[in-house]
């Protein structure tokens, strides 16, 4: 494959000794080195694929790194996301990883969108020139954002994606192959997504993938090598094995098998049926049917538990999340085993005793509690599907981290 | 007897098990027999009797929506794989 781009920056003598180590390889060159120099690269995310990436590819001398990040750094993200670190923590990922990136190699620029990616914003923000989008997300919806946008404005995406020990790879040019679309026509549906307790990632993971992600943009911006269009690695760490597949391109992609300018944005949130972001005002709550969730503050649990009151109080975090902090008293069910019992219950497969709902009794008043009080607001609303009361279910405001911080400081949050 | 890669999203409906072994003469009674073993699977990968959309089926490197689906034969000793729908991230709200 020929290169993206005939743009070629002049190097400084200090560039030239700096990347001296490609220089000297034939497949890179001056040449090479001075078509890096001119080449665009966007990354979307500077968490776990983006810290590899935006290190690597600033200290290959990518003239020109955009990021787009809405969030600032937090402790929890120290473990995998090594672009930034206590120093940053609390500071905005841009900053942070620009900081790291400009120590590291000040001769390049660094753009900074310091915005959620959304339907309305991606053609601008994909418009100003770049010759690769990195997809470096953590969701499904900004993934096949990213990835119309990007077939619609002719930009390849190099793709990486990871989930616990497991980490896939490619390259969807639709100009020269195959979309996401094309393999991923349709998300999961909500409910069949991973759970917390089956989520979580090895730290190291996003770095392997992320190096791939950059090397493959690397060989695309010299024209070297053979890129993954049409192909999709499949790693897991825990075996150390590689599998490559082939993906094909889909004649009837609704995507890519369409002309450019027939391709529309759509709301991608309604699409994939969750959250893009932490600030998204999406619900599937609302989505579904607009029902009002009343709520209580961790003080009335307080008060409940003592007082021996007619309440049960229902703990749906995952049960890996009960050994890090646990409110006593809670009957413990997580969200998931919620789910599928309703689904079970709506889908004539089972009837309710045979759930595990017969453990939470009808009669009674509930109050349903999460992490933070957006799962437990979910199985509320699963539980009016089949039969509770929604008079007597009240969410949690704030979850335990409220508890953390009104009732129990000595509480670890998480 | 054909074998199965169960990704690890999917592990939790297998009991943790991530290669099985599986009997039937193509795709469909394989994938069959392997939600008969494991019938939490089957909500994951089929609505009614058919393959969910987002459900990736390969043979070794092949997609078998580009072969013949689920009617796809298969050999003793094939390798299949499902192949999950995985966007990244660890978020817990």
């Amino acid at each position: 494959m020929t290169s993206l781009h005939q743009r070629f920056a002049d190097l400084t003598n200090d560039e030239v000794k700096r990347y001296s180590r490609h220089v000297i390889m034939p497949e890179v060159g001056m040449e090479g080195q001075r078509r890096l120099k001119a080449s665009s690269v966007l990354l979307i995310g500077t968490g776990g694929l983006g810290s590899p990436l935006a290190l690597y590819l600033a200290a290959a001398g990518i003239g020109r790194i955009g990021l787009v990040d809405y969030d600032v750094v937090d402790f929890t993200n120290l473990q995998r996301q090594v672009i930034h670190g206590v120093s940053t923590v609390g500071v905005s990922k841009l900053e942070s990883a620009e900081a790291r990136m400009l120590d590291l190699n000040p001769d390049i620029e660094v753009v900074k969108y310091n915005e959620p990616l959304t339907s309305e914003n991606a053609l601008r923000v994909f418009g100003e020139d770049w010759d690769i989008v990195i997809d470096g997300t953590d969701n499904f919806p900004t993934r096949y954002l990213v990835n119309d946008a990007c077939v619609k404005l002719g930009i390849p995406n190099v793709y990486g994606s990871i989930f616990r020990f497991e980490g896939q790879l490619s390259v969807f040019y639709a100009d020269e192959g195959p979309c996401y679309r094309c393999m991923f026509p349709e998300p999961p549906p909500p409910g069949l997504v991973p759970s917390c307790a089956e989520g979580g990632v090895l730290g190291i993971l996003p770095g392997t993938i992320g190096t791939m992600q950059a090397t493959e943009a690397i060989k695309l911006l010299l024209g070297i090598g053979a890129p993954m269009i049409g192909r999709m690695m499949l790693y897991d760490a825990l075996e150390m094995s590689f599998q490559t597949i082939k993906v094909r391109k889909n004649p009837k992609c609704p995507v890519c098998g369409i002309a450019a300018g027939d391709i529309q944005l759509i709301d991608y949130e309604q699409f994939c049926g969750m959250p893009a972001h932490d600030h998204s005002e999406f619900s599937s709550v609302d989505e579904t049917e607009a029902i009002d969730i009343k709520t209580v503050t961790v003080h009335d649990v307080k008060a409940a538990l003592e007082n021996g009151d007619d309440v049960v109080v229902i703990d749906v975090r995952d049960p890996h999340e009960w050994d890090i902090s646990v409110i006593n008293g809670t009957l413990k069910i997580p969200k998931p085993d919620i789910q599928l019992a309703k689904n079970g219950i709506q889908g004539g497969r089972r009837l309710w005793e045979e759930t595990i709902l017969k453990d939470i009794p009808k009669d009674k008043t509930l109050y349903l509690h999460c992490r933070s009080g957006v799962r437990s607001a979910d199985s509320i609303a699963f539980l009016s599907e089949v039969g509770y009361d929604l008079g007597r279910m009240y969410n949690v405001e704030g979850g335990i981290l409220a508890w953390a911080d009104e009732i129990d400081p000595e509480m670890p949050k998480y | 007897m054909a074998k199965i890669r169960i990704p690890t999203p999917l592990r939790a409906y297998t009991d943790g098990a991530s290669d099985i072994d599986v009997s039937g003469n193509t795709v469909g009674e394989a994938l069959g027999n392997l939600v008969d073993q494991h019938p939490d699977l089957r909500l994951h990968l089929f609505q009614d009797d058919e393959l969910r959309s987002f459900v990736n089926i390969f043979i070794g490197d092949e997609d078998i929506r580009f072969m013949q689906g689920l009617d796809t034969e298969i050999e003793a000793g094939d390798s299949l794989r499902i192949i999950p729908s995985i966007a990244g991230g660890s978020a817990c709200n």
